[in-house]
């Protein structure tokens, strides 16, 4: 297998862009990144998405996106894994281009969710759940997690803002991300007060709902220096990329508090990179939740089980702390733009390698992680980075 | 719900018929063709009492099309006394009174109504054990 290396990096502001199609927003995305990359056009796309079907009655959306951005003739396909579409369409293409099939591939994530409105946006989202037995129950994507964080509070004795400490991380780190939907700090009056969505998570435990793009370039690492030749930047190789599930339904766990995947997931990651916990400089997690973000530090071997909340301090992730996470602001402040989300993740991580993270960047950081979760931990992926 | 999956899944909604594994012998709802417990060929019908404890519940404000009539309500997980979780509607209780370990019972209720022209689905949900029942 060929070692595959990432050589240019395109993004979209996130958040309500009422005046860009989903066509548009994919295009601004993958242009910036095929320019950044030096490349006219490549073998393959694949895109990550989620809803198109559900929300925008628009399915194909491979090849939409593909000939709406001039790619004739090459291979386009759709990657869906709920909230994880986007790190599962880099797999794709991480396989493609490691197998010797396609030398370049575009992978890019996408999503609309602002052009419906909300109860019909929270029903595409309770798709990634179990229609006959969760969905039909009038549970959402929310709900569920709610179920989770309630539990979780109650069988490790957590208090109720416990979690504030994530949120303010992400809206921090926000602040200085020109592409963050949300640029503003908030502290712990704002999320006392923030109203309640299902209880016990509020608007400040919640990522929001909104449309982003998100793309990168993928090359053989042994090609790439020459895309990067007089660029700015250098490339960044791609260590490890991970993938494994769970059951869909959180009732058919034996341990609904603990991420089983996001474990064998980081663990398949860390094998491959031949690096263990310590060795990460910074940790792009799937805080579409704090309650994920909580489960997600301990299931991936940063903290001990029901102890991940006690790490929401700035000294612990915050962008001089042990572990910096969320460092872009993350899914409560960049966004989440579910079958986006993946893309922008290992987006963000090539800037903290590459020192393009500016007043957000983690001195000297080497070794990325990225972590992308489908429904509530029923598929996670896992990728490292290096430089 | 497409009405052929309301259909076929009636009887697990209306009377929770799950299975029990003739391997392990643990009790599965919903029925599985393959055992979650020892990945053996799954076993035959066999319905649950519908009594069990709430395990965790949340109150939803924000709920999607189609549950508006009732909004908010209270979902919970709820550990059935043969060991399934299942995930319902509380109903018949006060949210502020709910706790997780209070037992609770089967009962069948409307779920959603999908519009003028649409179905009304039936289903469980599950309210504090009656003392009378206990
Ligand atoms: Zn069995």
């Amino acid at each position: 297998m060929r070692s595959v290396s990432i050589v240019g990096i395109g993004q979209s502001p996130v958040g309500e862009l009422w005046d860009r199609s989903l066509r548009h927003i994919a295009y601004d995305a993958i242009a910036a990144a095929m320019q950044d990359a030096g490349i006219e056009t490549a073998d393959a796309l694949f895109l990550g998405n989620m809803l198109s079907g559900a929300l925008l009655d628009q399915e194909h959306l491979a090849t939409l996106v593909a000939d709406f951005c001039g790619l004739r003739g090459i291979e386009a396909a759709k990657v869906e894994a709920a909230c994880a579409s986007g790190a599962a369409a880099l797999r794709v293409g991480i396989m493609a281009v490691a197998s010797g099939l396609h030398d370049v591939v575009i992978v890019a994530g996408v999503e609309k969710m602002t052009d419906t409105v909300g109860k019909d946006t929270t029903a595409g989202l309770a798709t990634a759940a179990d229609a006959e037995y969760e969905a039909i129950h009038g549970v959402s994507f929310v709900g569920l997690n709610a179920l989770l964080m309630q539990r979780y509070m109650y069988e490790f004795d957590v208090p109720m803002d416990a979690f504030a400490g994530f949120s303010i991380n992400a809206h921090r780190n926000g602040v200085n991300n020109p592409n963050a939907m949300f640029r503003r700090a908030i502290n712990e009056e704002t999320y006392r007060k923030a109203p309640m969505i299902a209880t016990p998570i509020n608007m400040m435990d919640s990522s929001p709902v909104c449309d982003g793009a998100a793309a990168l370039i993928l090359v053989p690492t042994e090609r790439a220096r020459q895309y990067t030749t007089g660029h700015h930047r250098g490339p960044v190789q791609i260590l490890a990329s991970a993938s494994a599930n769970d059951t869909l339904a959180i009732h058919d766990r034996k341990d609904p508090l603990f991420l089983e995947a996001a474990y064998v997931s980081s663990q398949k990651a860390y094998l491959q990179a031949g690096v263990t916990p310590d060795d990460i400089d910074l940790f792009e997690l799937h805080d579409a939740f704090t309650i994920m973000a909580a489960m997600s530090l301990e299931a991936t071997g940063f903290a001990r089980r029901g102890e991940g909340w006690r790490m929401a301090r700035d000294e612990e992730i915050g962008i001089q702390g042990r572990l910096p996470i969320s460092t872009m602001g993350g899914l409560k402040s960049r966004g989440h733009p579910v079958g986006a989300t993946g893309v922008y993740q290992v987006l963000e991580v090539v800037q903290q390698l590459t020192g393009e993270a500016g007043a957000n960047q983690v001195p000297g950081a080497r070794v990325g992680m990225a972590q992308n979760i489908g429904g509530s931990g029923a598929t996670i992926v896992t990728h490292i980075l290096g430089v | 719900m497409a009405i052929a999956t309301t259909w076929r899944t009636k009887r697990q909604r209306y009377s929770l018929e799950g299975e029990v594994c003739p391997t392990c012998h643990q009790a599965i709802f919903p029925p599985r063709d393959v055992c979650p417990h020892c990945s053996e060929p799954a076993g035959p019908v066999h319905t649950l009492s519908g009594r069990g404890e709430v395990y965790s519940f949340t109150t939803m404000y924000n709920v999607p099309r189609g549950f508006e009539e009732h909004r908010p309500y209270t979902v919970a997980l709820v550990k059935l006394d043969e060991g399934p979780l299942v995930t319902a509607q509380l109903t018949d209780v006060n949210e502020q009174e709910v706790q997780i370990g209070m037992r609770v019972e089967m009962v069948t209720r409307k779920l959603r109504e999908e519009g003028s022209e649409g179905q009304i689905i039936y289903g469980y949900k599950f309210r504090p054990l009656l003392q009378q029942s206990a």
